[in-house]
């Protein structure tokens, strides 16, 4: 096989080798920020299967269970069944909204922030910090000979990649399962072998994409990026250096020997520095960038420290570029914040939100589907009685027994009973216990006088016998044999 | 073709020195882990095709060395799952037809099983369903039941068969050809006609029915009982309600009498093992017209003109 750097074109190589980035320690607002939501998304992540929720003793008893084998979704007192996927569909949505919201809002802040590869990438760039130092440590290390302590020093950073690599693997699966259960199943070697692959693979993706390819995955392989591009406007919030302000560059000793002849950019290069994808923010606004803020936080420390004003390096719409370059003031963020296109992705994002809690308080949670039987549509009796047969579903979505009641209407002398009962003891209604949280089937037979219309539509309804006394209803037809 | 040094202003990159139109592409270099992936892909690709089938042959495609088809998969899933319900399978041998139903859970496999052996086996005559067919085969969905609708009952049905010549333990029972052998002339076929319409409340009684109850009392009775209620032990069909193998009209009941049908089921026992015949029972009892043993004494009879004379 070729050697890559070697198909190279006329004005350079087709294919480059990644750079390695070692981002700087930093302190600042953002980056106390970005620690917050670190420990918050990790928290949520790998503590919410263990959290406990007494649904009695019929439903499992996990606060945030995606019951797959069972097909049930649970979420606290929140239980969704597959034929309520909308809510799933309308979550879907919302997250939808809310990121065109937050994107046009404040740029690529999910980027910069909550986005999975970004905290993972976060929480592995420390882990470098903790075991080789900071980043002229890192440097050093990683241009060194490959003596005893580097080896060790590798060694122990993968094997810490590897443990938090797995732990992330883990506790993904305890989201479908009863999480202390499978725990003990998994390292009993009694789990399903699809527990295994998930963890192996989510281990495996997890140390390569955190461990390695970091800003690979955002500059390369994510399509979130370009998308995000598309719902940005020229007053989104961007992290932006001020060119106007800091150009030309100059050192300190050269705007202390000629003043006025430098802008506020000292080039220290501490923007570089931090930055977790390695990019010069100064050249601008580039697809590298994913507004993390890190060099803000950097180049404040600096500003602080010669004496300037914070905010060469800032939040900043496109707008207030031309304002500010032009020497006016910027509009205050509060009311970029405000804008209409904001307020209606806002009031969309609520509406469904609203919607939905709506309809969830109000869902019945006892429904009906009936299958009319087509061979054969109809039975002649002896007593010359028509009998129809249906397959009702009947839905019982409460972790309880339910006692219900199934009735017809609309269809005059019309006698029913079950598979399980018979014709002799026949009757206007059947009354049964339902088995809680599961669908029972239910063959029924209806038998009514032969004297009718060939097709006659009626009503099958069931009801709760228990107290709650809300049901389901469904219309159905009554098939007669043609006259003869 | 333009000029190959050329930098591109606005971005600052070299152009790779190709040009359409106007527009111009830029050197911006792929990393190099994206090349080794693609190599990867490839190397996946060669170990894929010697592994699995893969080139397209005159017949076949290459079998590939791990022999991998989806008829192999097919065939593992099939035999697991006979594996798991063999213990089912087991269970419903041991016990008797009479006692399934104390075992809801052997006669739900039961019922499963049966439906699906009825596909099999049985829909050519009784039809999907059981719904039979009008004038040739039975309904096996309805509550009249010439032999029997206890489970015990349809199964003997089942396992010997009705008149199968080959077979001595089968169901058996003649009806005569009351017109064709010369037995009855056309007037006093007529007469019994009228008096099979007056017991099924089809007609009122007339001269005519009278007639032909004397005859009925005189030919009929030894099978189809004294009133037409029938008589299950001899297979003796029920004249007194409103389900009719072939046909309660005149012209059918005529047509009975003249020639019979005397029709025909294949015994399955030479054919099907003792569990699919369990099955098969379960299933035909459970489609709506079961009866319980001993069978209830049904005395509704149809509403018709009889009520109204
Ligand atoms: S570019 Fe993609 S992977 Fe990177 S932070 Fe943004 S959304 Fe996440
Ligand atoms: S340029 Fe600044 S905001 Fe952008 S990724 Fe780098 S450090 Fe973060």
């Amino acid at each position: 096989m070729a050697n890559p750097d070697a198909l190279a074109g006329a004005e350079g190589p087709l294919y480059v080798a990644r750079k390695g980035v070692y981002p700087k320690k930093v302190d600042g607002p953002f980056r106390r920020l970005k620690w917050l939501i670190m420990a918050v998304t990790l928290a949520i992540y790998y503590g919410t299967p263990w959290i406990r929720w007494d649904r009695g003793p019929y439903a499992p008893d996990q606060a945030v269970l995606v019951d797959l084998a069972n097909r049930r979704f649970y979420m606290f007192q929140i239980e969704i069944w597959p034929h309520e996927f909308y809510y799933v569909a309308g979550l879907l949505i919302m997250a939808g909204i809310g990121l065109f919201l937050v994107t046009s809002a404040v740029g690529r802040a999910w980027c910069g922030y909550a986005c999975p590869q970004t905290v993972w990438t976060d929480l592995f760039q420390h882990v470098d910090r903790l075991i080789d130092g900071d980043r002229n440590a890192q440097i050093r290390l990683a241009n060194g000979p490959w003596t005893l302590e580097k080896i060790g020093k590798r060694t122990l950073k993968y094997g810490l990649y590897l443990a938090i690599a797995f732990w992330t693997g883990g506790a993904w699966i305890m989201y479908f399962a009863d999480a202390p259960t499978l725990t003990r199943e998994f390292w009993t070697g009694e789990a399903a072998s699809v527990a295994y692959a998930t963890v192996g693979v989510l281990t495996a993706t997890t140390f390569v994409l955190g461990g390695f390819m970091r800003e690979q995955v955002c500059i390369y392989m994510c399509p979130w990026p370009r998308i995000q591009t598309a719902m940005m406007d020229e007053k989104s919030l961007l992290v932006t250096y001020k060119d106007w302000r800091g150009e030309p560059r100059g050192s300190l000793k050269t705007a202390l020997a000629h003043p006025g002849s430098v802008g506020d950019c000292v080039d220290c290069n501490q923007c570089v520095a931090v930055c977790p994808t390695g990019i010069d923010i100064r050249t601008g606004p580039q697809i590298g960038c994913i507004t993390c803020a890190l060099c803000i936080d950097a180049c404040d420390h600096v500003m602080a420290q010669v004496g300037r004003p914070r905010g060469l390096i800032d939040y900043c719409a496109l707008d207030d570029v031309a304002v500010e370059r032009a020497g006016g003031t910027a509009q205050p963020v509060l009311k970029t914040l405000l804008r209409p296109r904001l307020m209606v992705y806002l009031a969309i994002w609520c509406a469904i939100g609203l919607a939905m809690l709506f309809t969830l308080g109000q869902r019945t949670r006892l429904d009906l589907a009936v299958q009319h039987e087509r061979s054969p549509l109809h039975v002649q009796l002896s007593d010359g009685m028509i009998r129809n047969n249906y397959t009702l579903k009947l839905r019982n979505m409460e972790a309880r027994p339910r006692k219900v009641a199934i009735s017809v209407s609309g269809l005059p002398g019309a006698q029913l009973w079950t598979e399980t009962g018979s014709r002799e003891k026949a009757s206007q209604r059947v009354e049964m216990t339902i088995s809680p949280d599961s669908v029972t089937r239910v063959r029924l037979f209806i038998a009514a006088p032969a004297d009718g219309p060939a097709r006659q539509d009626f009503t099958i309804a069931t009801q709760g016998r228990d107290g709650d006394a809300r049901g389901d209803a469904d219309t159905i037809q009554f098939d007669r044999p043609e006259a003869r | 073709m333009s000029d190959k040094s050329r930098i591109d202003e606005p971005t600052g990159t070299a152009t790779v020195g190709h040009e359409w139109d106007g527009i111009e592409e830029l050197n911006t270099p792929l990393p190099r882990w994206w090349l080794w992936t693609f190599y990867a892909t490839i190397a996946w690709a060669a170990v894929y095709v010697v592994l699995f089938p893969a080139w397209p042959m005159v017949n076949s495609a290459t079998r590939g060395m791990l022999e991998w088809s989806s008829r192999g998969d097919l065939k593992a899933e099939l035999a697991a799952q006979d594996a798991k319900r063999a213990p089912i399978a087991k269970a419903i041998a041991a016990t008797a037809i009479t006692d399934l139903a104390a075992r809801p859970e052997l006669m739900e496999a039961a019922i499963q099983g049966g439906s699906a052996a009825f596909k099999v086996h049985c829909v050519q005559c009784h039809g999907a369903g059981g719904a039979g067919v009008a004038g040739a085969y039975p309904s096996l969905t309805d509550d009249d039941w010439l032999w029997g609708g206890d489970l015990a009952a349809i199964e003997t049905t089942l396992t010997h068969g009705i008149r199968n010549p080959d077979h001595t333990e089968t169901r058996f029972n003649v009806m005569p050809a009351f017109g064709k052998d010369g037995i009855l002339d056309t007037a006093a076929i007529n007469d019994l006609v009228s008096h099979v319409r007056v017991i099924s409340r089809q007609e009122k009684p007339s001269a005519s029915s009278a007639r032909g109850a004397v005859l009925f009392e005189a030919n009929c009775v030894a099978c189809h009982g004294t009133n037409g209620e029938g008589i299950r032990e001899l297979g003796g069909p029920k004249l007194t309600d409103a389900v009719w193998l072939y046909g309660g009209s005149r012209e059918a009941i005529a047509k009975t009498i003249y020639a019979p049908r005397n029709g025909v089921m294949p015994r399955w026992n030479d054919k099907l093992d003792a569990v699919t015949i369990k099955m098969l029972s379960a299933y035909v009892h459970s489609l709506g017209g079961g009866e319980d043993a001993p069978a209830p004494v049904l005395t509704a009879q149809p509403k018709g003109e009889a009520d109204n004379g």
